[in-house]
């Protein structure tokens, strides 16, 4: 169905500071969840992992009521969305997970490690998550990307090539260490020296 | 179909520093941002099935033990894309204040009753026309800490998935006319008047249910053009 041209898109507004109960109740709330922070499927391949860090804003206070989504792919480079024709219809990973920050301003996901993902060109980039951050005091959500440290492949990542090298690493999660599932902290940090880099697309 | 998603369109936001909304002072970035190609991982976008919406998720006077209080209304329109298509399965999430302008959010303190049947959150998939419709009860104003005696108009937050992650949109939908528009700066925070009115729904007689409740029509525009046609070479 065709309407009338639109005159632009619907301009963004603030989630504001009363998300969670609609957006991320998480059990807190009498609503269910229509997404979490689990991305894992008892039938998803790959490398499980665990993201996590906390949101400072440009005092370095923690940020309490910020909403952090995720994206991406499986462990073969595919995403769960038929235009990506190689999309497997059988697996049960979608590839996509919200969650509030805590008190402390902090997060975690749990996932796998994403695969290599081509760029327009066909030159593969490296594993990447690609994350979208809302919160009171923003108007609209800023776009950012979660890259591994122990991926040789971010040295001909084709995206970070765009960003200024001493600021590569606000994008690049780091392993910690210890045993079982690997674990990669990513602070981010909304504004100031430490800010995070933020694409504009 | 592939879309195409031009930078351009997002000159419809507000920018992200808006000192006259406070709370974007420490919250919004000091350097620029990065302008980049998109590739597939910013064309493609989650999709879900019916399963992530219940029976009853659009219709919030009914999710109690007895009917909320307030002015029943309906909400509803079209979820479409910048050529004015219809977005189909989009998923439509919304949260609201109940209608005495307080929010279940434990943090809102605003000495304004809680409504035990009311908890104000929602939430649809659009058909394969991109048609959503929501039940609802009209929100009431609220004052907050912004400024003195400042209060935000009534709204109601969405939340829209379109085609890919760079089409997700997250924003407010108002009143015709409220008085408080003028006082507001985070609907003002759109500068331009016409893309500040979009977030407006309209009054829609033609819809109100007689004798049961009135409608506004809200359609939201995400990004997303079609492709030019490739010529066959």
């Amino acid at each position: 169905m065709q309407q009338a041209k639109p005159d632009g898109i619907t301009p963004s507004q603030t989630v504001g500071p009363y998300f969670a109960y609609g957006l991320t109740p998480n059990g807190k709330y009498d609503w269910n969840d229509a997404f979490n922070n689990n991305l894992v499927t008892p039938d998803t391949s790959g490398e499980r992992i665990r993201i996590e860090g906390q949101v400072f804003d440009g005092d370095g206070a923690v940020v309490p009521d910020c909403m952090l989504e995720i994206w991406q792919a499986d462990a073969q480079g595919r995403f769960s969305d038929p235009q990506d024709k190689r999309a497997l219809t059988n697996t049960s990973f979608k590839g996509f997970g919200r969650i509030g920050t805590d008190a402390k301003g902090g997060y975690a996901f749990d996932t796998i490690k994403p695969g290599q993902v081509a760029d327009p060109d066909g030159k593969p980039q490296a594993p990447h998550i690609v994350l979208a951050v809302f919160a009171r005091g923003m108007l609209l959500h800023n776009y950012s990307r979660i890259y591994f440290d122990d991926e040789a492949a971010n040295a001909t990542d084709p995206v970070l090539a765009l960003v200024p090298a001493d600021r590569r690493s606000t994008l690049i999660a780091t392993r910690q260490p210890g045993s079982g599932n690997a674990v990669y902290r990513f602070d981010i940090h909304l504004q100031g020296d430490k800010e995070t880099v933020f694409f504009d697309v | 179909m592939t879309l195409v998603y031009p930078v351009q369109s997002l000159a419809a936001h507000p920018p992200r520093l808006s000192p006259a909304y406070k709370s974007t002072v420490k919250r919004s970035p000091s350097k620029p941002l990065i302008p980049m190609r998109h590739t597939l991982s910013e064309l493609t976008g989650p999709v879900y099935g019916h399963e992530t919406v219940r029976e009853n998720d659009h219709d919030l006077t009914v999710q109690g033990k007895g009917e909320p209080i307030g002015e029943r209304i309906i909400v509803h329109g079209h979820v479409l894309d910048e050529d004015g298509r219809g977005v189909p399965n989009a998923l439509v999430e919304l949260w609201q204040a109940n209608s005495c302008g307080r929010y279940v959010h434990v943090v809102d303190q605003h000495p304004a009753p809680l409504d035990p049947n009311f908890t104000g959150a929602g939430r649809t998939q659009s058909d394969a026309q991109g048609y959503y419709r929501f039940i609802t009860i009209k929100p009431g104003a609220y004052p907050w800490g912004n400024h003195h005696n400042a209060w935000r108009p009534a709204h109601i937050h969405f939340s829209v998935f379109g085609h890919s992650f760079v089409s997700r949109l997250v924003t407010q939908m108002y009143f015709p006319g409220d008085p408080l528009f003028p006082f507001d700066p985070i609907f003002n925070s759109v500068t331009d008047e016409k893309a500040r009115n979009r977030m407006i729904s309209a009054f829609d007689l033609e819809n109100t249910k007689p004798d049961w409740a009135l409608c506004y029509r809200f359609n939201i525009v995400l990004r997303g053009q079609s492709a030019t046609p490739m010529e066959n070479s």
